[in-house]
């Protein structure tokens, strides 16, 4: 395997992972809340170091996922008790957690080795360098971490379809026939954050939140099917990471940037020129159309 | 339980009862101490001013609010247990009809509490779907997205996802509001259908011109129950008086239904 095929490949992992859970997100209307969690899992990654001493995937899954869990309970909390709105309370929270984190780091700084840029940024071309074995199988760290994290991503989404369908469209309705949102909404918090740890050390705490908010943003202008917007988001998160690769290589820049930059430009294109809701579109159809009929409802 | 115990003398089967019911927003009371017993068979109207706490009333028998103090029984067992039986209609306007999904999949989602955890629709289910669509005269609209409706068909088909329930009690928030008047005509024909099957409608209703034509049993409340019966014998001028308060003035003229079947006519005569 060559190296440039390992880093592809891991970013194309990422992307699928951050992907299929983004489009849920987006449509409860909620993406903002992985830009909160991505930072507010830091404390639990540390803590995971701490307690274990190494760099052991489940503990930090674990650790992330219930810093995850906690960041949506206290913001719930805050706001539904306390008078304070949900982005106030999700600001004051993540905010919280993530110095904690970062302030963890710095007293601990001897036995986390773990550094503060990468946290924040990432760095996929390292992926190649750092090496684990498996059932007799000696891949890159990574492989394993993001693999199992989209396993796992891809079988929450396959099982929990209708339910998560249901949630994110008509949520009272859900509980009147005996379907949990609050359990279903914890759950996918959870899954968020184990995807976020996982694209912490290839794309950083920052990065992520264009890999979950861009593909499903970009998909929902192509497309009023679920399953196809779920299958285009991935897509454009693959096709992202692979084109963001080479830009990042003919610049010599980061990949996560370069990734990140291709996510905007493709959406700025679609947002432009789709063909059923692209703004050159409308406006050519405004032009055509007398004005009366111009104030016809937008989507 | 003095009220359903009286009915229940009568030989009814009451089949929502709901005792000394209160539920407070952040301290303030939206509803309080209410007590009613509807019995079965009844299309029931719940009318009373905005911010009455109708909409509330229902989610909270619903288990969506939590009560502060009072219960709720079904078919006189607590709503966890005959949940299957029971129905919900949200407003129209709680969704967002951009969300990327069809008309038929709207309907199915009515088999969603039947189905269990993790099972797919199967075709029994798409068969209930399907057919729920045709009694409210949907079913060529099955694949199409439902950012292409109108406000009457998006009624429409939350109906049938109530539908395709296939339960014994039915909760409807305003279905009647913002719909055409062929749709108005449509809805009221099949909440006559429901209760001709035997079932049980309780719906909150906004037009008080329509409602003495519209349903045999009323509900009024303002906060608290004002009165509730028979229509006959409760949707009197001073009923009115009392849940709508110094605002009946415009209303007085509506306690004597000059209005009365006017409505269905002119719905009749106006094709979609």
């Amino acid at each position: 395997m060559s190296m440039e095929f390992e880093i592809i490949f891991t970013a194309v992992m990422v992307a699928t992972a951050c992907a299929l859970v983004g489009t849920f997100m987006m449509l409860r209307k909620i993406t903002m809340l992985a830009d909160a969690i991505s930072h507010a899992v830091l404390p639990g990654i540390v803590l995971a170091f701490l307690l274990t001493g190494s760099r052991n995937v489940l503990p930090m899954l674990i650790g992330a996922g219930l810093l995850g869990l906690l960041t949506t309970w206290l913001t719930e909390l805050l706001r539904n008790r306390g008078r304070v709105n949900e982005d106030a309370a999700m600001g004051t929270v993540f905010t919280f957690l993530f110095a904690v984190g970062v302030i963890l780091i710095s007293l601990f700084s001897r036995q986390v080795d773990l550094d503060q840029d990468c946290v924040l940024y990432g760095e996929i071309a390292y992926v190649p360098l750092d090496l684990e074995t498996h059932l007799g199988l000696t891949l890159p760290r990574a492989f394993w971490q993001t693999g199992g994290v989209l396993l796992l991503v891809v079988a929450f989404v396959g099982l929990g379809y209708k339910e998560l369908k249901l949630c994110a469209f008509d949520p009272a309705y859900a509980v009147s026939v005996g379907i949990s949102t609050v359990v279903w909404h914890y759950a996918l918090m959870s899954v968020v954050s184990l995807v976020t740890v996982s694209s912490f050390e290839s794309v950083g705490a920052i990065l992520v939140v264009a890999l979950i908010v861009a593909p499903p943003a970009t998909a929902f202008l192509l497309t009023d099917k679920l399953r196809w917007l779920l299958g285009i988001a991935v897509g454009i998160g693959g096709l992202s990471s692979v084109l963001g690769y080479y830009v990042a290589a003919y610049y010599n820049a980061s990949i996560a940037g370069g990734i990140t930059v291709v996510l905007g430009a493709l959406f700025l294109i679609v947002f432009l020129f789709a063909p059923d809701n692209g703004l050159v579109i409308r406006w050519q159809k405004g032009r055509r159309t007398p004005q009366s009929v111009v104030a016809e409802p937008s989507r | 339980m003095i009220v359903s115990d009286a009915r229940r003398s009568e030989g009814q089967t009451i089949a929502l009862e709901v005792h000394d019911l209160t539920v407070a927003y952040r301290d303030k009371p939206v509803i309080w101490g209410v007590d009613f017993a509807l019995p079965e068979r009844q299309l029931a109207a719940i009318v009373g001013p905005n911010g009455a706490g109708k909409s509330t009333l229902l989610k909270t028998i619903m288990g969506l609010i939590t009560a502060a103090s009072g219960q709720v029984r079904v078919y006189d067992q607590p709503l966890e247990a005959v949940r299957k039986e029971v129905a919900y209609v949200p407003q129209r306007e709680s969704v967002d009809w951009d969300f990327p999904t069809n008309v038929l999949d709207v309907v199915m989602m009515g088999r969603y509490g039947q189905m269990g955890l993790f099972s797919r629709p199967g075709k029994a289910d798409r068969e209930a779907a399907m057919s729920a669509l045709e009694k409210v005269g949907m079913a060529e609209f099955a694949k199409r997205q439902i950012s292409q409706l109108s406000g009457g068909q998006q009624q429409r088909i939350f109906l049938a996802r109530a539908l395709a329930q296939e339960a014994r009690l039915y909760l409807m928030d305003e279905p009647f509001a913002g719909v055409d008047a062929a749709t108005e005509a449509a809805i009221l024909e099949l909440l006559q259908s429901l209760r001709a099957e035997g079932r049980t409608v309780l719906v909150v209703h906004h037009d008080l011109q329509t409602v003495a034509d519209y349903f045999d049993y009323v509900l009024m409340i303002n906060m608290r129950l004002i009165a509730d019966g028979r229509m006959e014998e409760t949707f009197t001028t001073e009923n009115l008086q009392k849940t709508y308060g110094g605002r009946l003035n415009l209303l007085s003229e509506v306690a004597h239904l000059a209005t009365r079947h006017s409505h269905i006519l002119q719905a009749e005569k106006k094709p979609e």
